[in-house]
């Protein structure tokens, strides 16, 4: 199954999807697909669904209606934890270390249920120098952007095809952020989602932009082709929904 | 009756259907006919009835401590032996019994305070334990003392002047004078804020406290009042069995019959416990007989009900016939603009469900 | 110098404790399931060295060798049975269903070889009654050292298990964030088995060497999950060597208000035990109580 767009193969496929929070629905009907190699940008403002999506795509979050296709196979009742082994990788808004671990302990952890591939330990400090002279200090004493790096470094020693990134920005220095997003350039050429609410670095890192309001996707489209304005107005709800 | 207009028609918040109205008043004339049984029915009836007040009463107060506070007790024998031991120690310092009865109980509440500092810092099964070990020091505390008859038991003599009818009948009453007055009061507690706020530390408590919900006041109230209720209730075993051991009535035998009662008739709900009494009774009745094949039965019941039944046989018969005998809650009423149709909605405020979403 | 010898049986009976302790400080700590079963489980695996011990004829020691794989098959099968669905049903559950497991283990237990009162220390021959002459009034039993070594070893083995191999480290990734732990490919539910598992072969253990330094019946297992816990909460949860020293805390308590007078002897524990709680440095409330 190709993309007619850039030709390369449907890594992700979400079909009509829908999760709820206890009563309220939070995602409703969205569809969208992923290529391989592609970058998504998930925006929309709090509560517009995002992380209610990527969990459910990760399999941390149980879906009422709808489907999801990774690489082909259906993985809709698949428990997150094999998802892993599949090859999806979330980085959890809010980090989520462990915190009584040490970096390496919690690369370590995480690198058990992988797939095979070049992430180790050595290469995420490598790919995140900030970390190796951190490497056995705990995880609850470090500083916001050494945490999201770890995060991330972590993700990655799952070996994932597909990269999700919660709010990656959220709580961190601007300095930090650049420092985020340098680290995340090193990641040509993988498969990522990423849920900004920084506007701005969404639109310039991502190939292809979705806007969600109210659980709906609202605009979608590819990056370059968008405005700021278009977004902002789909963000806020100010543009007619199609139907 | 509050009335509030939004756009999609008129929502009227009542505190009772005309349902709930009229078994309200029928649960009232039950009471009082209730209170003339000790001059209609046989003295086995009335210990028969008495047995079953006292069960309905601990399980009652098992139900609000772990139903509406979330604090599951395997201590509370520690209260009822607190009544029953005090008791017998105003006894003999010359109150009259039935009196010292109802001291013992109230000493028992006023004792829950202090013990309430020290086991309230625990939570969850740490709180399970703690109350528990409690029980173990005040039993071993009490084993020591020779002047209330040390390990081997004592007898409350005071009651003999009364001829056995006579100390029944008065045993009758009291007990359902304390059972009404107890349920009647978490009854009125849970139609109050407090009661809604009681509610609401139990289905979250972070979320209650971040609304100003005094969680620890109202966690501190309810093991005071389920305290003064179970050292009620031991007070009240001890009129009836005129004998008591450390042993036994410290022993976790009540314990584990209130979880039984109040899992099987329905945690956190007011009916349940009272439904559940009556069902404990009536299998101890049947089958106590059994030994250790009865007390495999029960635990073995209590699991499934606990797994599979959480909300217990009054939980079940609630969310098919949409009853409620007791109106603690508050119903929504939806009523659309343009007609007189209404549909009634109880909230889920009563859902003894816990994370399950 | 008697006092010497009161602190020393306190040091060896703590070591009972701690042994008990360890399988519920590692349930607590993983799962946060206080498993109100434990001590009777316990008791089970005492029956079972009991029963391999008397029909295969060999010592409990030996029996203990094969007891403690098969305790460690139940455990794993308890979680999956009960516990998992337990868990499910919020934090309260389990404390009702392990309430209930223990009351049907007692009396499965008390139909199955009578109330008696029994023992395995004649069975386990001259080890428990032989014991170091270190002065006129100092005497250490042998097996009360082999128990202190076996709580040594059994709670250091763990803890080091959890420190430095991948599935200790899995146990405490879950213990402190299994929603997390999940993200990154951790099966919760064969980690929460495998603490199961672990605890209920512990307690198995436990409760073989309770048997043999001293009696047991149907009904000793409250008993000896009470003395666990306050182990546990004496030592701090959440530290599997908090857990030894407060073991040792407790036997030495009892030891020493026996001391005193034989019937305080429990008492100093539970006085002990309230005071740690009425402690406002208590660990307790702090550690383990709420979720990061």
């Amino acid at each position: 199954m190709t993309d007619a767009g850039t030709g390369a193969a449907t890594l992700l496929a979400v079909e009509g999807l829908e999760a709820r929070h206890g009563l309220l629905p939070a995602v409703r009907g969205v569809s969208l697909a992923v290529a391989e190699g592609e970058r998504l940008a998930l925006v929309g403002a709090n509560g517009a669904g995002k992380t209610t999506l990527l969990r459910a795509i990760a399999g941390a979050h149980p879906v009422t209606a709808g489907a999801i296709r990774f690489a082909g196979a259906d993985v809709t009742r698949l428990p997150a934890h094999r998802r892993v082994g599949l090859g999806i990788a979330l980085v959890p808004e809010g980090r989520r270390l462990f915190p009584d671990m040490t970096v390496v302990e919690n690369l370590l952890v995480a690198g058990r249920h992988g797939r095979p591939g070049p992430w180790t330990v050595d290469a995420v400090l490598d790919a995140f120098p900030l970390l190796r002279p951190l490497r056995h200090r705990r995880a609850a004493a470090l500083s916001g952007g050494e945490q999201q790096a770890t995060a991330i470094g972590r993700a990655l020693m799952t070996n994932p095809r597909l990269l999700l990134l919660d709010e990656v920005s959220l709580g961190l220095a601007p300095r930090a952020v650049d420092a985020v997003y340098e680290s995340l350039a090193h990641l040509a050429g993988a498969t990522v989602i990423l849920v900004e609410q920084d506007l701005g670095r969404g639109l310039a890192i991502a190939d292809r932009v979705v806007c969600l309001l109210e659980g709906r996707i609202v605009l979608e489209g590819a990056a370059a082709a968008l405005s700021r304005e278009q977004v902002t107005e789909a963000y806020f709800g100010l543009v007619p929904r199609a139907p | 009756m509050t009335a509030i207009e939004t756009g999609r028609g008129r929502y009227a918040v009542q505190r009772g259907t005309r349902r709930s109205r009229r078994s309200l008043t029928a649960i009232a004339a039950g009471i009082v006919a209730l209170a003339v049984a000790p001059f209609v029915l046989s003295s086995y009836a009335i210990d028969q009835l008495t047995e079953l007040f006292l069960l309905a009463l601990v399980a009652g107060m098992w139900n609000a401590l772990a139903g509406y506070g979330g604090l599951i007790s395997i201590g509370q024998q520690a209260f009822i032996g607190l009544g029953a031991y005090a008791t017998i120690v105003l006894s003999h310092r010359g109150v009259p019994p039935y009196l010292a009865i109802v001291a013992a109980a109230v000493i028992g509440g006023v004792l829950a305070v202090p013990i309430s500092l020290l086991v309230l810092r625990l939570r969850g099964g740490q709180f399970a334990i703690g109350t528990w070990v409690v029980a173990e020091v005040l039993a071993l505390l009490i084993a020591l003392d020779p002047s209330v008859g040390g390990g081997t038991g004592v007898s409350l003599t005071g009651l003999n002047v009364y001829p056995p009818a006579d100390r029944q009948a008065y045993t009758y009453w009291l007990t359902l004078g304390f059972g009404v007055l107890l349920l009647g009061a978490i009854f009125a507690l849970l139609r109050s804020s407090i009661g809604a706020g009681l509610q609401a530390i139990r289905d979250d408590e972070e979320a209650a406290a971040s609304l100003g919900v005094r969680v620890y006041a109202g966690k501190r109230l309810l093991f005071v009042l389920a305290s003064f209720g179970c050292a009620a209730a031991g007070a009240l075993t001890l009129a009836k069995t005129l004998f008591i051991q450390p042993r036994s009535i410290f022993g976790l035998e009540s314990t584990a019959s209130m979880i039984f009662m109040v899992l099987v008739g329905g945690l956190g709900t007011f009916e349940g416990p009272l439904i559940g009494a009556i069902v404990f009774f009536a299998i101890q009745h049947w089958f106590a007989d059994f030994g250790a094949w009865y007390l495999i039965g029960l635990g073995t019941t209590a699991v499934a009900f606990a797994l599979f039944v959480p909300r217990g046989l009054w939980g079940w018969a609630e969310q098919r016939l949409h009853v409620q005998l007791f109106p603690v809650g508050h119903r929504l009423d939806v009523r659309a603009p343009d007609s007189d149709d209404r549909r009634s909605r109880p909230n889920a405020d009563r859902s003894a469900s816990r994370g399950r979403n | 110098m008697i006092w010497v010898s009161v602190v020393i049986q306190g040091v060896l009976l703590g070591a009972v404790y701690a042994l008990f302790a360890c399988g519920l400080s590692l349930m607590f700590g993983v799962m946060r399931i206080i498993n109100l079963a434990h001590g009777d489980i316990a008791v089970v695996g005492a029956y079972l060295v009991w029963v391999v011990a008397t029909r295969a004829g060999v010592s409990p020691f030996v029996a203990m060798v094969a007891v403690v794989p098969v305790m460690l098959v139940a455990g794993y099968g308890l979680h999956l049975a009960l516990l998992r669905r337990s868990l499910a049903g919020g934090p309260l559950v389990p404390l009702l269903t392990t309430f209930g497991l223990a009351i049907v283990i007692q009396n499965v237990l008390q139909q199955v070889f009578s109330p008696d009162v029994r023992s395995l220390g004649a069975a386990a021959g001259r080890v428990t009654t032989a014991s170091w002459r270190l002065t006129g009034e100092l005497a250490i039993s042998w097996f009360g050292i082999a128990t202190l070594a076996m709580a040594v070893l059994l709670l250091g083995g763990l803890a080091l298990f959890l420190r430095h191999t991948g599935l200790g480290r899995e146990m405490r990734a879950t213990a402190q964030d299994p929603d997390a732990a999940q993200l990154v490919g951790i099966d919760a539910r064969a980690v929460y088995a495998r603490a199961t598992a672990v605890a209920v072969a512990t307690a198995a253990l436990a409760g073989a060497f309770l048997a043999i330094r001293s009696t047991f019946e149907p009904t000793s297992g409250p008993t000896q999950l009470i003395f666990a816990f306050e182990a546990v909460v004496i030592g701090g949860t959440g530290s599997l060597w908090g857990t030894l020293v407060g073991g040792i805390i407790l036997g030495i308590a009892q030891t020493v208000g026996g001391h005193i007078d034989p019937q305080y002897s429990l008492l100093g524990g539970h006085l002990v035990f309230l005071a740690v709680l009425a402690s406002p440095r208590s660990k307790t409330l702090a550690a383990r109580t709420s979720r990061p």
